[in-house]
């Protein structure tokens, strides 16, 4: 059913000229929401420095499954995992019973849907996950937050106005300060929820824009259920329907000559 | 059809006269209780009025030792209403798990803020005064109105806590917090507003109260203060004031309404209307540091 990812062309990848390491190597992931399996034995590598978004139309389990990789799942009741999210180059098993899931959540940030900077300054926003882990030095507290905004492209807009409050930002900016909160603490992996469905066009291409750059600094993973953005941005790309991972393959292939003929359905537009 | 639509617009002017008439009623009601106390009162409020103690004659007499009662009362009240309702409603809301031990308490909560304060008192007198030996005290009767305005803050807390969108905890915890660190940084300062208004709404109902005073035994006629709670010498705090016999302003009024004289009728008046503006000045308060507190938070 769901095509091991090792069946990938490997042609294309080498046609690429990159070298492709896995940073993620997700096997047999089963998920369940009560008695209810969200998930059906997910087989996928992420690659390090790549961008891999997940498609597939509402209610396919992609945000599940982008959620169980920084274990957001451990904070509501009756939720269950089985199989394994295997994180390289350490090979630490993320979804194990010994791993703490905030010892997960500070190697693998997350952004959500809807922009949620807290009702803090913009300068605390980005500071927050550098306080939580102890930081205290005021000046590489400033030096980092500075780094972080500047990455997110959010530097020159709110340079002036550090200490004003966040909910001030547009939209967009928003969702930008947001990034930079993630990037903050240097994560190795970082998921995106559909971020720019919140978003007017202007924004969102500059989210994309932002995205196309951040995979030279960080490995990427992001849900959309918009195709054009998978395909605009992405290195990889996974379709899921109904729980499964039906096709995964390099975004080029996988829109042009899609393996499997419930994937052409999907991205051709004939049903989703 | 317009005599249709004249018929269904009358019904909207029944209704709205017949609101505005069951406004009126608790309004007007209300009014007139708070003028004709002033107006009674009056003649009796001058500075002595707060500096004197009571005395068997009523122009000398003062509520001196009543006002500093009430007060002394409220902060340890406050003392310890505060922390335990707040830890009791954030501890609820955010680490309970949801099964039928948490919704049986907070069926017990909800109950409990419906309970006769009388009730307190007898628990009061009887754990408080008689088993912790704590006598006919100042912590006495501010344990006893802490328990009672419990229920409202821990209901207050949960409440304000549960405004707080589920989105702003995801985000802490996406970034490596732990729960305490969210708790901390987000869910106390941001419900800060709500549990600070049920709060001050729980102590305004608390100074007012009478019966569980009287149970555990404040006393109705006080001419002395407690001992200073500061001291010239160190360690420069005291708290032997907590031990201290007290009276409360409702306590005063009720002592002076039982009176013969019609002279006392007016001092009563007059600490009813410092009361009842006692009362005021609180929930004005509330509404104040909500609207401060909350102008910097928005989602």
């Amino acid at each position: 059913m769901s095509a091991p990812d090792t069946l990938m062309s490997t042609e294309l990848m080498r046609e690429r000229k990159v070298a492709l390491a896995p940073k993620a190597q997700v096997s047999g992931l089963d998920f369940y929401y009560g008695d209810f399996r969200a998930l059906k034995s997910i087989n996928l590598t992420v690659y390090e420095q790549q961008v891999t978004a997940l498609i597939g139309p509402s209610g396919c389990g992609k945000s599940t499954f982008l959620r169980c990789f920084n274990r957001m799942h451990d904070l509501y009741p009756g939720n269950r995992y089985a199989g394994s999210i295997v994180l390289h180059p350490d090979n630490t098993d993320l979804l194990s019973r010994e791993v703490d899931p905030i010892e997960v959540r500070m190697r693998i940030g997350m952004v959500f849907q809807k922009p949620n900077p807290f009702p803090k300054s913009i300068f605390e926003n980005v500071a927050y996950g550098l306080r939580v882990r102890g930081e205290v030095s005021r000046r590489r507290m400033a030096e980092k937050v500075e780094q972080a905004l500047e990455s997110a492209a959010l530097l020159d807009e709110v340079k002036d106005r550090l200490h004003q409050p966040a909910y001030n930002l547009s939209g967009g900016q928003q969702q930008r300060l947001c990034i930079a909160r993630a990037l903050a603490t240097d994560p190795e992996l970082l998921l995106f929820d559909e971020p720019t469905s919140a978003l007017d066009p202007i924004a969102t291409a500059s989210i994309e824009e932002l995205i196309h750059d951040l995979k030279k600094q960080v490995t990427i993973l992001i849900v959309t259920h918009n195709m054009q953005q998978a395909a605009r941005v992405s290195d990889y790309t996974a379709y899921m329907y109904l729980g499964e991972l039906i096709e995964t393959g390099v975004t080029d292939e996988l829109f042009i000559k899609p393996r499997m003929k419930q994937t052409e359905d999907y991205i051709t537009g004939r049903f989703g | 059809m317009k005599d249709n639509l004249w018929r269904r617009k009358r019904y909207e002017a029944i209704f709205a006269v017949v609101g505005l008439l069951a406004l009126m009623i608790g309004v007007l009601t209300f009014a007139t209780l708070f003028a004709e106390m002033a107006i009674n009162g009056m003649g009796r409020l001058d500075w002595s009025f707060f500096t004197s103690f009571p005395s068997r004659r009523p122009g000398e007499a003062g509520i001196l030792s009543a006002w500093i009662g009430s007060t002394l009362v409220m902060v340890v009240t406050a003392f310890f209403a505060v922390p335990l309702g707040v830890a009791a409603g954030v501890y609820l809301e955010e680490y309970a798990r949801k099964n039928w031990v948490t919704d049986l308490i907070e069926i017990n909560i909800t109950n409990l803020a419906g309970v006769p304060s009388i009730v307190y008192g007898l628990l009061a007198l009887g754990l408080f005064v008689y088993q912790f030996g704590l006598g006919q005290s100042i912590l006495a009767a501010g344990l006893t109105l802490a328990l009672l305005i419990l229920p409202v803050v821990i209901v207050a807390t949960r409440e304000a806590i549960r405004s707080i969108p589920q989105a702003i905890r995801e985000g802490s915890y996406a970034l490596g917090a732990t729960q305490w660190q969210t708790v901390r940084y987000h869910i106390l300062p941001y419900s800060s507003a709500g549990i600070l208004t049920g709060v001050i709404i729980g102590m305004a109902r608390a100074i007012g109260e009478t019966a569980p005073i009287i149970t555990i035994g404040a006393l109705t006629f006080i001419a002395f203060l407690p001992p200073s709670p500061v001291q010239a010498a160190p360690p420069f705090l005291s708290f032997e004031w907590l031990l201290s016999p007290f009276t409360v302003m409702p306590i005063q009024m009720f002592n002076w309404t039982s009176r013969p004289e019609a002279a006392f009728q007016v001092n009563a008046a007059a600490a009813g209307f410092v009361l009842v503006i006692m009362t005021l000045a609180m929930n004005g308060l509330a509404i104040w540091l909500r609207y401060r507190l909350r102008r910097n938070i928005k989602w």
